[in-house]
């Protein structure tokens, strides 16, 4: 089983309800937690993996031969994304808008490109706790954090429950992390913002395909339209977490909710058969 | 012409709502919000629209099934693996086109992606610039970028002072797309360990790419001691603290009334808000200096 956790908004609670479901279940099924925002991961924050090993993420962009280059342009008219330009008997290359598609050494008449690796993030994996964790960080400065989630998701486990903690927003990254997930907890709180965003994170994994749920964190913080628009779109609302001001004060200290408050445990174990009703049994491991 | 943009790594500290703020509380100013695939701050503005932009960006390959010899070429050289069964998914496909050029049938077409819609709308407050990226879309960093543009074209036409940007979360393409020609970033954090966390990376990106900053710490007494730890980092980097915002319902009562919390009431937090604008219009008037 691989569920997603997303958001559109964020701040709602994402890494809390993703820390807390892999600590619950860890005791009962095989848990990898995969922490997929790698622009800001967090869910280290609140577990303290002991981490066993790291490989860098590297992203292929071209090298030019100027020796066998002709100049004459074809890699320049292939590049989708001006990430290499020919300028009189010059090329030149802008490697942090290369896609790495392979386009330009491929197509090149005089094979004068070759491919180079360029670091543009990490990959760390270890233990936490009885959970395998694995998170990726996106080096600062660089645009493009896909790549980096593709290697973290290489992760992902045939058996057992893997959870993936997605970055917020709809957008590239959040399609990559849940993509091909079984089940997308949406995280959202009952404001204005977090309908807002809901909405559209709806639209996305229903876009994908993918069965979804709510968790509604903060309730009682601001109305009642969050309920109502679940209700209308026939969207489960599978745990609901009160404002609560010990809550907060745990989740300030990078505490997780079921080692701060206990009593919560057998909370996130019944969500979790709740999802594995919803996603009717199917063990997707044997699918893939 | 100064240009301010809100950040903060971490989503949910507070970025929009006191954007909302500052845009009651600056004069001549235009507003944008470059957090396009969640944008919110029209909740707090409530925009009319003036102009409605479809956004085209990049590209979709599309394989016509009738010329295709089921050769797999393409199903082979596809980095992105977004070719199976010879059936291209355009959730995958990142336009690049080289299926496209290595087909040796011509079967493969780019076809011309809409990803999105931007709008310039009016608003009590002044223009308003912000957009809305296309379900499951890429190219946000572009749309960042037709956004930012608008708002600094309308600006430097109307005569303004300043251009304030909400900016999206994270660190990556869209973020540094919306810290181009930016004079001071806004730094929203909160005194969580994740919070602290992630303004951190936020700051380097900044630095990075050479942009000054300004932290406020919203909601600081829900942990006075990491807000400690906060101020001494800022210390330590030599950034201003430009404002502490207490802890405060009124600002979600607000929210959910759609207006900024310094029009709903003049409590504590408006107040602060008061005083971070202050700050950080005189930080712009001395050169982006504390």
């Amino acid at each position: 089983m691989i569920i997603s956790v997303a958001s559109g908004k964020g701040g709602t609670g994402k890494t809390l309800v993703a820390t807390s479901l892999a600590l619950s279940l860890k005791d009962t099924e095989k848990v990898k937690l995969l922490d997929c925002d790698v622009e800001e991961p967090n869910d280290h924050v609140f577990l303290n993996p002991v981490i066993d090993g790291s490989k860098p993420v590297h992203i292929m962009s071209p090298v030019v031969d100027e020796e066998k280059c002709t100049f004459c342009g074809k890699c320049a008219e292939v590049c989708a994304y001006k990430a290499i330009a020919v300028i009189k008997d010059h090329v030149m290359t802008f490697p942090q808008l290369c896609h790495g598609c392979g386009a330009c050494s491929y197509l090149c008449p005089e094979k004068a490109i070759t491919e180079e690796g360029r670091e543009m993030g990490v990959v760390e994996w270890g233990q936490a706790d009885g959970i395998d964790f694995v998170q990726g960080m996106l080096t600062v400065g660089e645009a493009m954090a896909p790549p980096v989630i593709r290697k973290v998701k290489e992760y992902v486990s045939d058996g057992g429950l893997t959870i993936l903690d997605a970055p917020p927003g709809t957008s590239c990254p959040v399609v990559e992390t849940i993509k091909e997930t079984d089940f997308c907890l949406l995280v959202t709180e009952p404001t204005p913002f977090g309908l807002n965003d809901l909405v559209l994170a709806v639209e996305t994994v229903r876009e994908l395909g993918i069965p979804c749920g709510v968790v509604l964190n903060r309730a009682g913080v601001g109305d009642n339209k969050t309920e109502e628009y679940c209700k209308k779109e026939n969207i489960p609302i599978l745990l609901t977490i009160p404002l609560d001001t010990e809550i907060a004060r745990q989740y300030s200290r990078g505490v997780p909710l079921v080692t701060g408050m206990p009593q919560w445990k057998g909370i996130f174990i019944e969500l979790y058969e709740k999802v594995k009703e919803l996603t009717d049994g199917r063990n997707p491991g044997t699918e893939r | 012409m100064e240009e301010i943009l809100v950040l903060s790594g971490k989503g949910g500290t507070g970025k929009t709502s006191i954007v909302g703020s500052l845009a009651a509380l600056a004069e001549k100013k235009v507003l944008a919000d470059c957090d396009v695939d969640a944008a919110d701050l029209h909740l707090l503005l409530s925009p009319s629209v003036k102009q409605e932009t479809e956004f085209w960006s990049g590209q979709v390959a599309r394989i016509d099934r009738d010329k295709c010899t089921e050769c797999f070429l393409c199903e082979d050289l596809c980095r992105f693996d977004a070719i199976e069964d010879f059936t291209v998914d355009p959730v995958s496909c990142e336009g690049c086109g080289f299926c496209s050029h290595i087909c040796p049938v011509d079967a493969i077409n780019m076809e011309e992606n809409m990803a999105g819609h931007w709008f310039i709308s009016d608003t009590r407050f002044g223009t308003l610039v912000h957009a809305r990226l296309g379900i499951a879309q890429e190219n946000s960093g572009k749309l960042v970028a037709q956004v930012r543009q608008q708002a600094r074209k309308i600006a430097e036409e109307q005569g303004m002072d300043y251009t304030i940007s909400d900016g999206p979360p994270g660190i990556g393409c869209p973020v540094i797309s919306s810290l181009s020609g930016v004079n001071l970033a806004l730094l929203v954090t909160e005194p969580t360990l994740s919070g602290i966390h992630d303004l951190e990376r936020v700051v380097e990106v900044c630095r990075h790419f050479g942009v000054p900053t300004v932290v406020c710490i919203n909601k600081y007494d829900i942990n006075e001691e990491n807000t400690r730890k906060i101020e001494d980092y800022c210390n330590s980097r030599d950034i201003r603290v430009a404002s502490k915002i207490p802890f405060d319902n009124a600002v979600t009562e607000a929210l959910v009334r759609g207006v900024p919390v310094v029009e709903y009431d003049k409590g504590r937090v408006s107040q602060e808000m008061g005083k971070l604008w202050h700050n950080i219009s005189g930080m712009l008037k001395n050169g982006g200096k504390r």
